[in-house]
């Protein structure tokens, strides 16, 4: 049984007692990155205390705690996403990114000829559209997007004609600018229907909704520690055991080999062979706390409290500013987080974080590493509100209040 | 605004809100016999496009579209007013001094505290613009449209 209050999750989060220009802090960037805990602080303080040492070397004693530490974390990421062949599937990267980079640069480079198609969707986050180009630049791959539609969800009226020489269809759980939650299951279905294999960039939902790969029936799913309020320098790629088998080395170097000699070199077994070199020790320690941490307050918590908060700050921006502020995502809850871009207006977005953060609200202007979306609805930029598990209404209040000055100091 | 900072006052005055609101030299020039050049901020996903007519060492004409945020737009229409119809030399000169306002705060660390003198005076309403190095990560925005007219009058060589 897990228990939720966001007030209690407030306060195990220090930076939330940060005040700005005399005001407390307003964090509404977690789509960008979340706060950490100080179970998430304390866990990889502890280790550089008293544990440290590189793993999978040594015999001495801290080396073998630092190891089985490491370890111990793709434990605990393999349970969280219920990886069904357990830690051997979880490989631990740099970040979301160098996530995607090896599912193309390994997987693709291996499995992918000239004229086979990458599916994607409009509405990516570069890191799942550039190494796909990248893998076109080398092997001549088609990249082919998926539009979306007026009303921000994915346009899958022509699904089928789509798919048409689709070897892997690769797309988001949940949009980073739109706050959309796509019908993974659905689409998973439809890709093995048609023979290719679906990878899942779980960058903004793994954090906000309970992941189960099994259940998704998906194939990859990639994402980053420090967006569900583990450290940065830590990704995470998953693939099911007989995939990760067949996959080539990524990167080369140390940690990644069964054995070198002079002429070759012959690389490891599982997850370790796309580890090359030191990997991030402290960080994997510091997303197994976070891991325990998210598991302490329970998934389904966090998505009716994040719903909760996404549909009161819908309504009242709506009421609040009559169109003067334009929501650029769902208007209500429905397969929706609690992610909310915002045009104002009138007022570029850059001016209106510049007003917000005299307010001491910590929001995201840009494109989010999205152009494709933004170009597809013709903006430059939004300003994009993101909430969190320690995310309160109150938040809003000051978002609101913010809001309501900028629109008057450049209406 | 009472409620708000100063810095914030000194970064948004009136008169780059006008600009802002009222950009003066806005359009196109054909080109050629325009010197056409665009500039991009990809962080913040801002652009200009200048023209530039330039006779007998005299910058004759100046235009510019784009889209960017206020302190991009206003401070590429301060710049418009500033340097349209002068010779090309204080053109030069013009840019040199604003880009010295830009980067006072890099130089005041380097110089344990001693500013270098900007002359204000010289710079007339661009002067308003000063706020922005308060605010380290707009100075790209105020820049832009400078540095575009920069890359244009290269073209000239």
């Amino acid at each position: 049984m897990t228990s939720f209050n966001a007030k209690r999750v407030r306060s195990d989060i220090p930076q939330l007692n940060r005040v700005i220009f005399d005001r407390p802090i307003t964090y509404l960037d977690t789509a960008s990155t979340s706060l950490q805990p100080n179970a998430v602080i304390d866990a990889m303080s502890r280790y550089y205390q008293l544990r440290h040492a590189n793993v999978h070397r040594a015999v001495y004693q801290t080396a073998s705690e630092a190891t089985a530490a490491y370890e111990g974390s793709r434990e605990a990421v393999a349970r969280f996403i219920n990886a069904p062949g357990g830690a051997g599937e979880v490989v631990f990267t740099k970040n979301a990114t160098e996530s995607f980079n090896l599912l193309a640069k390994s997987w693709g480079a291996k499995n992918l000829k000239a004229g086979d198609v990458v599916l994607v969707s409009e509405m990516e986050h570069h890191a799942n559209i550039v190494p796909w180009f990248q893998l076109r630049e080398q092997t001549g791959i088609e990249v082919r997007f998926i539009p979306t539609t007026d009303d921000y969800r994915l346009d899958l009226s022509k699904l089928d004609e789509l798919m048409q020489g689709v070897r892997l269809l690769s797309i988001t759980g949940m949009s980073n600018v739109l706050g959309t939650i796509n019908p993974i299951n659905e689409l998973a279905a439809i890709a093995h229907q048609h023979g290719a294999l679906i990878a899942v960039d779980g960058a903004q939902s793994v954090a906000h909704a309970p992941t189960d790969v099994v259940a998704l029936d998906i194939d990859f799913l990639i994402f980053t520690g420090h967006k569900m309020l583990g450290p940065t320098g830590i990704g995470v790629f998953w693939t099911r055991e007989d995939i990760l088998d067949a996959m080539p080395p990524f990167l080369g170097g140390g940690g990644m080999i069964a054995d070198v000699r002079t002429d070759g070199y012959t690389p490891a077994n599982g997850p370790t062979r796309f580890e090359a070199g030191t990997p991030p020790i402290a960080e994997a320690v510091g997303l197994n706390a976070a891991v325990l941490y998210l598991e302490g307050l329970g998934m389904t918590n966090i998505v009716r409290h994040e719903r909760a908060l996404a549909g009161d700050a819908l309504t009242r921006l709506a009421l609040e500013f009559q169109g003067r502020v334009r929501v650029i995502g769902p208007s209500d809850t429905t397969d929706r987080g609690a992610v909310i871009s915002l045009d104002v207006e009138g007022v570029h977005p850059h001016d209106v974080a510049q007003v917000l953060d005299q307010f001491g609200v910590c929001v995201r202007p840009g494109h989010h590493c999205a152009k494709p979306l933004m170009r597809r609805f013709n903006l430059a930029a939004t300003v994009r509100a993101s909430y969190g598990p320690y995310s309160l209404a109150k938040d809003t209040d000051v978002l609101i209040e913010a809001l309501s000055t900028a629109v008057k100091m450049f209406g | 605004m009472s409620n708000l900072g100063s810095n914030l006052d000194d970064l948004y005055r009136e008169i780059i809100l006008d600009h802002y609101r009222s950009p003066r030299n806005r359009g196109e020039l054909d080109s050629p016999p325009a010197i056409r050049v665009e500039g991009f901020n990809p962080l913040c996903g801002d652009e200009i496009v200048v023209y530039l007519d330039v006779e007998d060492g005299v910058l004759k004409n100046i235009k510019m579209t784009g889209s960017g945020c206020s302190i991009s737009q206003s401070s590429a229409s301060l710049m418009s007013a500033a340097v349209k119809g002068k010779p090309l030399d204080q053109v030069r000169e013009t840019i040199a001094t604003f880009k010295q306002l830009m980067t006072v705060q890099e130089a005041t660390l380097a110089h344990d505290g001693e500013a270098p003198v900007v002359d204000l005076r010289a710079l007339g309403e661009l002067a308003a613009l000063q706020g922005v190095i308060k605010f380290p990560v707009r100075i790209k925005c105020a820049t832009l449209s400078w540095n575009t007219l920069i890359q244009g009058l290269d073209e000239l060589n």
